[in-house]
């Protein structure tokens, strides 16, 4: 067998998909960790705070798109392997049970893992729209800028909480927070499992480990349009 | 412990051939004493269903002591029934209720073909093993004792995974109908001793190539397989099966 077939035949391997779902899902968490923390700069009343963030971030310039592209891969390559594994399963059980029972003790069967797929799909499209909404969203020539440093720059504060001064963008976004939630609760978890760094005596302590993170993450993220609907509710339109 | 007998009400999926639509069929059972296996209370019933002419429920069954891997029943939605570390065999009929209501099903996978009633074909499973779990080994006149050192924690969990009997409860009850942890208990099996050395790198490729090959689903890390499996065996098989599989892959 040629290498470059060796290797390729062995990334598409089962034991190579999963592989690949970990360290895609991984990257993906360091990711939304990341976004979450600058995003914190919403809570305080002041623009500047998170105006002064986007505009670190795309003072960067080619490296960000360079970035952005990069997360873009990470996530279609983790989305491709996740709908690869549900239409396997489906292919590898064609006749279902009539009664279907988890046996409980280290069973780490839950409704966050068996729902991987649907909340993943969810999260793919929520993608779609919150990056045609915030990235390409209304920009300087839309009027929608201020100035850091005596410089001219894209006013994404006012756009945001334009978003969240409506209800139903603000439902909208909590809904798909809790199903990342749902996603990360089994996500994180399946991760460490799958990139093979644990004894038997750690998995309870992991798998609590994801548990308190995925909360903590969801929690993060969906304060933020609650936070900001109360607080700015008719303050900018 | 009573001794009294129980009534217990059946739903058991009948099949006459693979290549005929299969239905559940309800049964009433009396007289199951609660020291019966789960088995035994199956023997009864066919017992019951010959009398009267009908033809008796297919099952696979062997050893009756939870070591051979034959028998392959969904009980209530569990592969080997609701208590944890036995097979069928093992469940007595003590553990259930007079006139409780259990339903029973063959094993469901692709990759297990319907043979009739509760019996399927598991011979992919030995496909897996003929790929690779198995050792070369020089004849002739036996080894010195202790010529080949083992630690103690090796030998144990090698133990701990050769202890899989291949009765496919993994796969009934994984959500994906994956084969992982079989594969897995057994490439960890070989992989500890140093009997399995040679073989090591080329074993866990082809093992893992083979289970991709017959139809059995991806590992999602559920879990389910470890509480399904009537030896206990842990989902750490499955992360040292992901182990030795990089280091084949870049080890060459």
């Amino acid at each position: 067998m040629k290498e470059p077939n060796k290797l390729l035949s062995a990334l598409t391997s089962q034991v190579g998909r999963k592989l690949l779902t970990g360290i895609t899902g991984v990257l993906l968490v360091l990711f939304v960790i990341s976004h979450l923390s600058g995003n914190l700069a919403l809570l305080r009343s002041d623009s500047a705070p998170f105006n002064q963030y986007t505009q670190t971030l795309h003072s960067f310039g080619m490296l960000l798109i360079i970035v952005e592209i990069g997360l873009g891969l990470l996530i279609l390559l983790h989305a491709y392997l996740g709908i690869a594994i549900m239409l396997r399963k489906r292919a590898a059980r064609k006749q279902g049970y009539d009664v279907v029972a988890s046996k409980g003790g280290p069973s780490r069967q839950s409704l966050s893992s068996r729902t991987m797929a649907v909340t993943g799909i969810i999260l793919l499209i929520f993608l779609v729209i919150h990056i045609v909404q915030m990235r390409f969203g209304p920009n300087i020539s839309q009027g929608y800028s201020t100035i850091i440093n005596g410089q001219e720059v894209r006013d994404l504060h006012r756009l945001v909480l334009e978003v969240f001064s409506n209800i139903w963008w603000v439902a909208f976004y909590v809904g798909v927070m809790m199903m990342l939630g749902f996603h990360l609760r089994h996500g994180i978890w399946s991760a460490l499992q799958s990139l093979a760094a644990m004894k038997p005596r750690y998995s309870t302590a992991i798998y609590s480990v994801a548990f308190l993170l995925a909360v903590l993450l969801a929690v993060g993220f969906l304060i933020l349009p609650i936070w900001i609907y109360i607080n700015h509710r008719g303050a900018t339109v | 412990m009573s001794d009294t007998l129980m009534t217990i009400h059946l739903k058991v999926w009948r099949q006459d051939a693979p290549t005929q639509p299969g239905k559940f069929v309800q049964y009433t059972v009396p007289g199951v004493n609660p020291h019966m296996s789960f088995l035994e209370m199956f023997d009864l019933l066919n017992e019951q269903l010959s009398a009267k002419g009908e033809i008796p429920v297919e099952f696979d069954n062997d050893c009756r002591e939870g070591i051979c891997g034959s028998c392959s029943m969904v009980i209530n939605g569990m592969p080997h029934g609701p208590q944890r570390g036995t097979a069928a065999c093992q469940l007595h009929m003590r553990h259930f209720k007079d006139g409780d209501h259990v339903v029973v099903e063959p094993w469901r996978a692709a990759a297990f073909p319907m043979i009739r009633d509760l019996v399927v074909d598991r011979t992919s499973l030995d496909r897996i093993i003929a790929a690779g779990g198995y050792i070369s080994t020089n004849t002739g006149a036996p080894p010195d004792a202790n010529s080949l050192p083992v630690s103690k924690d090796d030998s144990d969990r090698a133990f701990d995974y050769a202890a899989c009997i291949g009765c496919g409860a993994c796969v009934a009850a994984c959500p994906n109908a994956s084969a992982s942890l079989f594969t897995a208990a057994k490439i960890g099996h070989l992989a500890l001793l140093p009997q399995g050395a040679p073989e090591r790198k080329r074993r866990v490729i082809n093992m893992v190539e083979q289970m991709e090959k017959e139809g059995f689903g991806d590992c999602s890390n559920h879990g389910e397989c470890e509480a399904a499996c009537p030896k206990e065996i842990s989902i750490s098989a499955i992360a040292m099966m992901r182990r030795e599989y990089v280091k084949a892959v870049v080890g060459g």
